[in-house]
């Protein structure tokens, strides 16, 4: 069995929560005393459902104001797959918390409100499934109940998407149309869409091709802890914990070590202490070489034939996630996997308005803009483009007096040492 | 080409393995909690896989209420002693003493709470920067919002409107002097994951899991074992029955469910088959409010 994680985005009010609430709902993935907790705190709803929002919901401040304010985890399973239900909150000011739902998503549900249409919010969460990759894209036409169950809403708001899809080169999307509120093609086909042929939302879900079926990816293991037991027996033992982020590796690759240069032989893998023939991502692994280097955590381990290029010259795309703005000329940490150097904001080149995604000029990001800069780095990084492979493309930028994590970042150029 | 694909339970191992090693890489002081629970045990279990064939580069501690289970604290010691790792315990028993903090009272009078107290006691004592746990998003709901790695102020406390975003799989534990990070490993896995890999990895667990006789008191719909720690009052029944602890925590707050599971398989196919969620079932101390958990976790809980 596989797991699909993903998340629902969209704007306030679209019926996120309710839609995750609803799915867990009538798949029976609720028990009996969380749903009795909810109906506990729910006031009375017209159609006897408590209000499914709740599970999802969970702190104060949130039942309060009736809000997703931050990420939710929520776990369940069919018989044909599991997954892990990531629920994001709809507003601006709390994209940031959005866009830590959504790196880890291999599918985004898009929630439109049939009433109103394509939102700016719609555009600015589509964007960021755009510029993260995430595979899958769905759409769901909400609340469709309140329009009548009209194919002609539907169509309108397809046609719509269609637009923003092509602008952001978004891989397949599929668009399916519901009302969470009341269980119309969540899970079980809907009486009153009788003009739409496709598959209900968990459908869908359940089977969603998760396969790689693209080439071989470069192998890259980035060294997160150094193993050395000292003891009598293990004297000269020396061991590079991690977890290989793409590709594979065998016991004999020659492979080279980057930032440094130097090159090694793979003489042991092991899982849990004992040897293995092959490892491959996302398993964590230790490697053993057959010299003596020196390395440390942050460095990369990768096959000489297909090692990523060093630069200490790049180009970023930033979701600015922090309320301190970003300005040109102040320099940050940069994160990348375990490695981290320190490095200054170059240049602004520019920021992507959301509503029409035009480069606009800017000497300063704020809080959840997205903006392009060229950084420069104190020592070279050993990069690829987030295009050509994402989990060696991705950092983020910390604010190094306050510690917060102010930038969500993604490789796009560089300039190779 | 060979298959170069993980199940659902290698892919939860290795990220928790992933986190393990980001907590041992970022930190000068880090301390493994143990409850002697099995979350906490898989949590040893993964350690093990993560830093062997050398030692951990943490402590197992444990917060000792006073109230545990002996069968936890036996297996507790015993698998301390055959791993051969560093084990503290600090009893919350000497934090009210020394304190002079106040008991609750009552028919089941927990320590539930005081245990932040003995907890953040023990954190400044050695210096911890960061301490890993065993808990998973889906126990609760305030849980279910917390992030793997949660910055605590300096007293300890979890601000849910102030996480940092956490992308990827890049975790950011730098912290302010005083504060500390609260890391879980197992924050994706849910309570079948457990169960599954406890079999898959053939992990030793406390009897007390498994079917037994016990006496108990019924309270509520809840089965609450009799100890010296809870009161009998008038009316009260006793009654010998058949029982297997879900969950462990305090004797005077964890409740057994009435079962005849003596095998994991037993076990799995209970819980698969139950109606009732473990904290809902067996938990008192979540019962006390809609937001029982996060509260607790403002003042600075686990």
């Amino acid at each position: 069995m596989d797991i699909l994680r993903f998340i629902t985005a969209g704007s306030v009010d679209d019926g996120k929560s309710t839609l995750i609430g609803r799915l867990l709902y009538d798949s029976k993935n609720i028990l009996a005393d969380q749903l009795e907790a909810v109906e506990r705190a729910s006031r009375p709803q017209e159609n006897g459902i408590p209000d499914l929002a709740l599970i999802t919901d969970g702190l104060r401040a949130e039942r309060e104001q009736g809000i997703t304010i931050d990420v939710a985890y929520k776990y369940c399973a069919t018989l044909k797959r599991k997954f892990i239900i990531i629920d994001a909150p709809g507003h601006v000011q709390y994209t940031r918390n959005m866009i830590t739902g959504a790196s880890n998503a291999d599918l985004v549900i898009i929630l439109v409100d049939a009433r109103n249409g394509i939102q700016e919010q719609t555009r600015r969460h589509s964007l960021i499934a755009s510029l993260l990759q995430i595979p899958h894209i769905v759409v769901a036409i909400n609340k469709l109940d309140l329009t009548g169950y009209s194919q002609q809403v539907f169509e309108q708001i397809k046609s719509d998407y269609e637009g923003i899809a092509r602008n952001l080169n978004l891989p397949t999307v599929t668009y399916i149309p519901i009302s969470a509120l009341q269980g119309d093609n969540i899970v079980h086909p809907s009486a009153n869409l009788p003009w739409y042929t496709g598959k209900p939302l968990l459908e869908h879900l359940e089977t969603v091709s998760l396969l790689n079926d693209e080439k071989p990816q470069p192998a890259r293991f980035p060294v997160q802890y150094i193993i050395r037991p000292q003891t009598e027996q293990l004297h000269d033992y020396r061991g590079y914990a991690g977890r290989i982020t793409s590709g594979s590796y065998r016991k004999g690759d020659s492979v080279t070590l980057l930032p440094s240069g130097y090159s090694s032989t793979i003489t042991a893998i092991e899982t849990d202490g004992a040897e293995v023939e092959e490892a491959f991502a996302p398993q964590s692994i230790v490697l053993r070489l057959a010299d003596d280097l020196d390395i440390s955590r942050g460095d990369l381990v990768v096959k000489p034939d297909e090692a990523p290029a060093l630069s200490k010259e790049l180009e970023l795309l930033v979701c600015w996630i922090d309320h301190k703005p970003l300005t040109a000329g102040n320099s940050y940490l940069l994160q990348q996997h375990s490695n981290r150097v320190k490095c200054s904001v170059q240049e602004i080149l520019y920021k992507l308005d959301v509503h029409n995604l035009e480069e606009q000029p800017a000497d300063k990001a704020q809080l959840n803009e997205i903006v392009k800069i060229r950084v420069r780095t104190a020592s070279p990084l050993a990069y690829d483009t987030y295009e050509q492979l994402s989990s060696n493309g991705r950092l983020i930028l910390i604010d190094e007096t306050s510690n917060l994590t102010a930038g969500a970042g993604i490789i796009r150029a560089a300039t190779a040492l | 080409m060979a298959d170069y694909s993980l199940d659902y339970l290698g892919q939860l191992e290795s990220e928790a393995i992933h986190i393990l090693r980001e907590a041992a890489g970022q930190f000068e002081r880090p301390a493994l909690l143990f409850s002697g629970g099995k979350d906490s045990i898989t949590l040893v279990h993964l350690a093990l896989k993560a830093f062997r064939p050398g030692k951990f580069p943490f402590p197992l501690v444990h917060i000792d209420t006073g109230h545990n289970f002996p069968e936890a604290l036996d297996f507790r010691d015993e698998l301390a002693a055959r791993i051969g790792e560093q084990l503290i315990v600090r009893k919350v028993e000497d934090t009210i003493k020394a304190k002079g903090l106040t008991e609750n009272k009552g028919k089941f009078a927990s320590r539930n709470a005081l245990q932040t107290y003995t907890l953040l006691d023990t954190i400044a004592e050695f210096g911890f920067d960061a301490c890993i746990g065993g808990a998973r998003r889906d126990e609760e709901k305030a849980r279910a919002k917390e992030r793997i790695f949660s910055i605590r102020n300096e007293f300890g406390q979890w601000d849910p409107k102030l996480q940092r975003p956490e992308l990827w799989n890049i975790f950011n534990g730098r912290i302010h002097k005083g504060e500390n990070v609260r890391v879980f490993p197992i924050s994706n896995w849910t309570e079948l994951d457990i169960w599954h890999y406890i079999r898959r990895e053939k992990i030793d667990l406390p009897s007390i899991y498994f079917a037994h006789e016990r006496e108990v008191l019924q309270h509520q719909q809840q089965l609450i074992a009799l100890s010296p720690f809870i009161r009998i009052d008038e009316g009260d029944q006793v009654q010998n029955r058949r029982v297997r602890y879900r969950t462990v925590g305090d004797m005077t707050c964890t409740a057994a469910v009435a079962s005849e599971a003596v095998t994991i398989d037993d076990i799995i196919n209970e819980i698969t088959a139950t109606a009732t969620s473990e904290r809902g079932e067996t938990r008192i101390d979540d019962r006390v409010s809609e937001a029982a958990m996060e509260d607790r976790k403002r003042t600075g809980y686990f």
